[in-house]
């Protein structure tokens, strides 16, 4: 089986490190491949940023995001953006108070989280992006907790793992209830 | 001999093909790297001027790349290992001093991590067009070793072995990453310092009175000597005899550069890297290499399912050139196709040493990003119906 997600947002959010966990979960802890790309094109300097990750069981021959199956969205122009091309079919993650999502087609789920809220709760407003791990690895499934978790606490700067890790759990209960 | 430990982060990283590339470098036994940083391979070189110090190695940012492409050869000549990282633009300006390491034998490593061109082109997006250039692009007749990694995991392996090479056959040995390979980040495994082979520098046994430092057995390179270990030589980009000292005349000419150029043609079988799949049945074979020799094999796989009897060969060293291998595989194959990300380059030198003997498709691309599948897979049915018009006519004829 092989997953495309797209991670959109904008730049400082920490879209690219949340590619990263899921990515690195995936790959070294869950023994699957994973392969990760970001836009580095003009848009990618404009504020939105953007991580691809392929996720599957076997070898990934084509490195790119045609149609992703889960779109993470961070920003309300990552949402406009790049929910169009997201599949019929695919799962839409989204920040509730930054985003609301238009043109959602009928065959997709949405699942909204206030996660910049949440992060406030926790300490600095940045740490919304692990929330939105969380977020993630309880709605889709398609990691599992303890290789995201174990990997958060790895992919974060040295003293904050503690407040990334309840981030982490916040945003995975909030989902666990959801699903 | 054995790579040492202190530059080596065993273990499963998820790392960039740019900062693998830094990883092979230092699992290697690279400790010098001068550069001038440049987009898409920046994060080599950030991630060298972060590990290096931390192993005893030295980065210096250079004013600009012709500086960087002879600071490194100061200190191979000084006894490190060494190299330096650039892309397109910074690539060009270099190639003076490719010819030099050429000339006068410095084992070095050219890291280029291609971007679309011409001039400063696309610096965000992949190509494969600076192939013609790594081979051709200083003036004279010398030779170079090239590889293509597909991936960040091959980054690391590779560089590895281009250090390896460049010791052995005491030439520059360019690593012809892309953009997407550069900045795709993947898993990259990291074996062991013990488990990785390291070649170690050969310097001479003679004794100082004795030795010649451009005398080398036949079709090798010579051994070299420690800086200050109080042996007398003399390196010079002019045409030299066994000494190193200058010679003007048509003999040592000859003698020379025949000898760069031999080491390399004669030992070609030694140096060169392929993979090859499926190729023993085909009547289609798909020469790819670098990220597109990933994308083809989707399209390769799916045209085998439809019944397409297609093969793959891969080039993992695309200089040396596998000229024999694809003399052999025309003998039986009867249509090759080369996708590539540049408008024709690669393609030319499988078509001369097909030699006319099958049918030959070029399937270019200019660069920005990378080959649809479907388009791969359109390029082998062409050439599986030309095959079967061609045979249908074939058998009217004998008629």
């Amino acid at each position: 089986m092989t997953t495309e997600i797209k991670f959109g947002g904008f730049g400082g959010q920490g879209v690219i490190l949340a590619g990263i966990i899921i990515g690195r979960a995936a790959s070294i802890l869950d023994h699957k491949y994973a392969t990760l790309t970001q836009s580095f094109g003009p848009e990618a300097r404009g504020g939105a940023c953007s991580a691809q990750v392929i996720i599957s069981d076997d070898k990934i021959l084509y490195p790119y995001v045609t149609r992703p199956e889960i779109l993470v969205a961070m920003s309300q122009e990552a949402c406009n953006k790049f929910l169009p091309e997201a599949a019929d079919d695919a799962t839409v993650i989204i920040e509730e108070d930054l985003v609301k999502p238009r043109g959602v087609k009928p065959g997709m789920s949405v699942f909204a989280i206030p996660a910049t809220r949440f992060a406030e709760e926790l300490g600095p407003k940045m740490i919304l992006n692990i929330v939105m791990v969380g977020f993630f690895t309880a709605v889709t499934k398609l990691v599992s907790h303890k290789s995201v978790r174990e990997t958060v606490k790895g992919s974060v700067p040295l003293g904050t793992e503690t407040m990334n890790l309840m981030a982490f759990d916040r945003g995975y209960e909030y989902g666990q209830a959801l699903v | 001999m054995k790579a040492d430990p202190k530059g080596v982060l065993t273990g499963a990283h998820f790392l960039d093909g740019d900062h693998a590339c830094c990883e092979g470098a230092l699992a290697a036994g690279c400790r010098f790297a001068a550069g001038y940083p440049i987009t898409p391979s920046t994060e080599v070189v950030e991630r060298i001027a972060a590990r290096f110090p931390s192993v005893g190695g030295i980065f210096i940012q250079m004013e600009d790349e012709l500086a960087s492409s002879i600071a490194l050869q100061g200190a191979v000549w000084g006894g490190a290992k060494a190299m330096t990282v650039t892309s397109g633009p910074g690539f060009s300006l270099m190639m003076e001093h490719i010819g030099y390491a050429a000339m006068v034998e410095t084992p070095c490593v050219f890291v280029d991590v291609q971007r679309s061109g011409p001039s400063t082109g696309l610096p965000t997006l992949p190509a494969q067009a600076d192939m013609m250039q790594a081979r051709w692009g200083s003036h004279g007749d010398y030779e170079v070793i090239a590889l293509c990694p597909n991936s960040p995991q091959e980054c690391f392996d590779l560089t590895i072995k281009a250090f390896n090479l460049a010791e052995v056959y005491r030439v520059p040995v360019m690593m012809m990453m892309d953009e997407c390979v550069g900045h795709m980040t993947e898993k990259v495994v990291i074996p062991k310092a013990s488990e990785i082979h390291v070649e170690p520098r050969r310097y001479t046994t003679a004794k100082p009175e004795d030795y010649l430092p451009f005398k080398a057995e036949k079709n090798s390179a010579p051994p070299m000597v420690r800086a200050g270990d109080g042996y007398r030589f003399h390196v010079t980009g002019l045409t030299h005899d066994e000494r190193g000292y200058p010679v003007t005349n048509a003999e040592v000419q000859d003698r020379c550069v025949r000898r760069l150029v031999d080491k390399i043609r004669a030992n070609a079988r030694q140096i060169i890297m392929l993979e090859e799949s499926d190729t023993s049945d085909a009547d289609i074979v798909v020469v790819s290499y670098g990220i597109t020799s990933r994308v083809a094999v989707k399209a390769i796989q799916q045209a085998r399912e439809d019944g397409y009897k297609v093969g793959h060969l891969r080039l993992v060293t695309a200089w040396p050139f596998p000229e024999k291998r694809l003399r052999t595989l025309a003998s039986h194959v009867k249509a090759f196709i080369m996708p590539e990300l540049n408008l024709g380059q690669m393609y030319f030198e499988m078509q001369r040493c097909v030699e006319g003997r099958a049918a030959t498709y070029l399937l270019p691309h200019a660069g920005g990003s990378v080959h649809d599948p479907e388009l791969i897979y359109q390029k082998i049915a062409y050439a599986a119906r030309h095959m079967r018009v061609k045979e249908g006519k074939e058998k009217e004829a004998a008629k």
